[in-house]
């Protein structure tokens, strides 16, 4: 009888000590899958935050950032005072002020008339083209822009002069005052169907009785979609603009730097592309960490800028 | 059915002009470039040639596809595309399986430290020093290594994941898999169409970009077919030296080809791989961005 008992005890006693083993092995391997992220994390994403430094240094590319002497605010003065300043924030308030008045508000149209072709098969497709130019690089994109804009070749000058609007073909992407009405037009294209996306998705999962209600209370299409759709999206549209508004500052690299030229810098040169000419063509590392470093100040100021806004006025918010 | 006022009539009738005008401004510039890149290099800089090969010739794409520069920024392309993408998405799931486990002891500090890079970075040099520093700089890693991790395609994996029945893991378990047989053996059969959709978007990404190349590499033995184009749609004297070039490749084709035309059937041969699996595959484009918009 008490040997019986004693060896059920110690069956017990093997047993919780092999699942702890168990459960430790398991928590071992779980742990070694995501040390790998981490460690990427910290060389990728940390390890950079911190060279951020050099911007309140003067960077010795043998010292180190640690080892570069201090020289607090000045690279930041010096942006400040820099005479490409203003042209630089200029150009880059302006694209993305464009970009936000209409490139902002163009999926969400398109997802509305969309969302009114009854045809599925029509709608299908309408789609499924817009969707294309997201999956094209901007390489070939600005390549296809430049061409139809050519002077020689492009068939633009081609209808404007057999049009009669103008007598001879122009350089558009060489004149300065084009560029922010080309660049703009080109994003609002590429990313017509895909920025679409989200709100389709948004609209599909409103409430089919509430269109019925408003059938009954007499509404009509435009009703419909004042009334009904719109609100009950609402919710995506706001967050998206609160994206919309941190990204300000963000102008895209990939597609200036396509389209811009020596003839239109003037228009063209935004704070990125300023950060890459002087950081890593003309080597100004510290002074050029300064001018990004402002710009994502700003961006975060205005990230919660706009956050605590919406929240204040829509009850909405990303946190 | 219900019938439709005169009103809205003419709006469906202005709807379905809208998006017509619409589908042509998106494809009529593909539509140019391919009649373009099919016509004469001589006849085409006559102007004129839009909708239709004037004079027909398949000269530039021989030239194209003649010239080992761009023959050679193919190939490094291609390479960065599959190795990228393909240890992009293994390592990418690895760290997602690993945080999904309901066990993990620490998980919601890793949770912020993993968000923390969604909202904050280094920046352009100070990035640009680290792979200086450590040996990244002009070597072909640099396409491979900074790309294996993305935060973003690590939550659309989570909530993947999540659709996977924990009874299932559980009974591996105690037919005494580890987590990484389970992982092998389990978890990326069943996530194919999460992975399939992070591996498309992830390859047309290492297909298309340049920026990395443009920043981080400098000899012509790295060079990527963007980063070539680029340098052809921008600067017409980079243009002109490949068009020289490749007529004297294929000499009896040098008539026939221009700077301008072979820069047409660059853009796309260099598109050509998207279009062409683009409608298969469109669906899980969508898919991915729709699991992606659930979460958020």
């Amino acid at each position: 009888m008490n040997g019986t008992f004693d060896t059920a005890r110690e069956t017990k006693k093997i047993g919780k000590r092999s699942i702890r083993w168990f459960r430790l092995k398991a928590q071992f391997e779980q742990q070694s899958m995501v040390w790998p992220g981490i460690i990427f994390l910290f060389i990728f994403a940390y390890y950079p935050m911190y060279g951020i430094l050099i911007a309140f240094k003067d960077y010795d590319m043998f010292a180190g950032v640690s080892g570069s002497p201090w020289v607090g605010f000045s690279h930041f003065k010096e942006f400040f005072i820099d005479p490409n300043l203003y042209t630089v924030l200029r150009n880059t308030l302006a694209i993305n002020g464009l970009n936000l008045m209409i490139g902002f508000p163009a999926p969400i149209l398109f997802a509305l008339l969309l969302n009114e072709i009854t045809t599925q098969k029509f709608k299908r497709f309408v789609q499924t083209i817009s969707y294309l130019p997201h999956f094209v690089s901007w390489v070939v994109f600005g390549g296809l822009i430049l061409t139809i804009l050519s002077p020689t070749n492009g068939i633009l000058n081609y209808l404007l002069v057999s049009m009669g609007v103008i007598s001879e073909p122009v350089n558009f992407i060489g004149e300065a005052s084009n560029f922010w009405v080309i660049l703009v037009s080109g994003e609002v294209l590429k990313g017509l169907g895909w920025g679409a996306i989200i709100y389709i998705a948004a609209i599909s999962g409103v409430d089919q009785d509430m269109y019925e209600a408003a059938t009954i209370d007499g509404a009509g299409k435009w009703q419909k979609m004042w009334y009904v759709t719109l609100p009950s999206i609402m919710g995506t549209i706001v967050i998206m603009l609160i994206f919309a508004i941190s990204a300000i500052l963000n102008t895209g690299f990939e597609q200036i730097l396509v389209l811009q030229n020596p003839l239109n810098l003037d228009t063209s040169e935004t704070i990125d592309t300023y950060v890459y000419k002087t950081g890593l063509q003309q080597m100004r590392y510290s002074f050029s960490t300064a001018a990004g470093l402002a710009k994502s100040v700003v961006a975060v100021i205005l990230l919660f800028g706009a956050n605590y806004l919406s929240k204040k006025i829509t009850d909405n918010g990303l946190f | 059915m219900t019938v439709q006022s005169r009103g809205e009539k003419w709006f469906s009738v202005f709807n379905t002009i809208v998006m017509l005008i619409i589908m042509f401004l998106t494809l009529a510039p593909f539509w140019f470039t391919i009649a373009g890149s099919l016509n004469e290099g001589m006849d085409y800089m006559r102007g004129g040639v839009y909708f239709w090969p004037r004079s027909f010739t398949w000269g530039n794409y021989i030239a194209v596809f003649s010239d080992p520069t761009i023959y050679h920024a193919y190939w490094i392309t291609a390479a960065r595309t599959l190795l990228g993408t393909l240890t992009h998405v293994l390592f990418t799931a690895l760290i997602a399986y690993g945080i999904s486990r309901p066990n993990l002891k620490g998980k919601s500090a890793y949770m912020i430290y993993i968000m923390i890079p969604m909202f904050f970075g280094g920046g352009l040099v100070p990035t640009y020093l680290l792979y200086r520093d450590i040996g990244l700089l002009d070597n072909f890693m640099v396409f491979i290594i900074p790309g294996l991790f993305s935060v973003w395609d690590m939550m659309i994996l989570l909530s993947f994941f999540r659709t996977i029945p924990e009874s299932l893991i559980e009974s591996a378990k105690i037919d005494g898999a580890g987590e990484y047989r389970i992982f092998l053996k389990f978890i990326i059969p069943l996530s194919m169409p999460a992975l399939a959709a992070i591996a498309l978007f992830n390859g047309v990404g290492h297909w298309n970009s340049y920026y990395d190349t443009l920043m981080f590499t400098s000899s012509d033995s790295l060079q990527t077919i963007q980063l070539f184009l680029m340098r052809v749609v921008t600067d017409a004297t980079f243009a002109q030296g490949m068009s020289s070039q490749a007529a004297a490749l294929v000499p009896e084709q040098a008539k026939k080809i221009s700077p301008e035309t072979l820069k047409l059937a660059m853009m796309i041969a260099t598109t050509a791989p998207i279009l062409l699996i683009y409608p298969f595959l469109q669906r899980y484009f969508v898919k991915g961005i729709m699991i992606g918009s659930i979460k958020g």
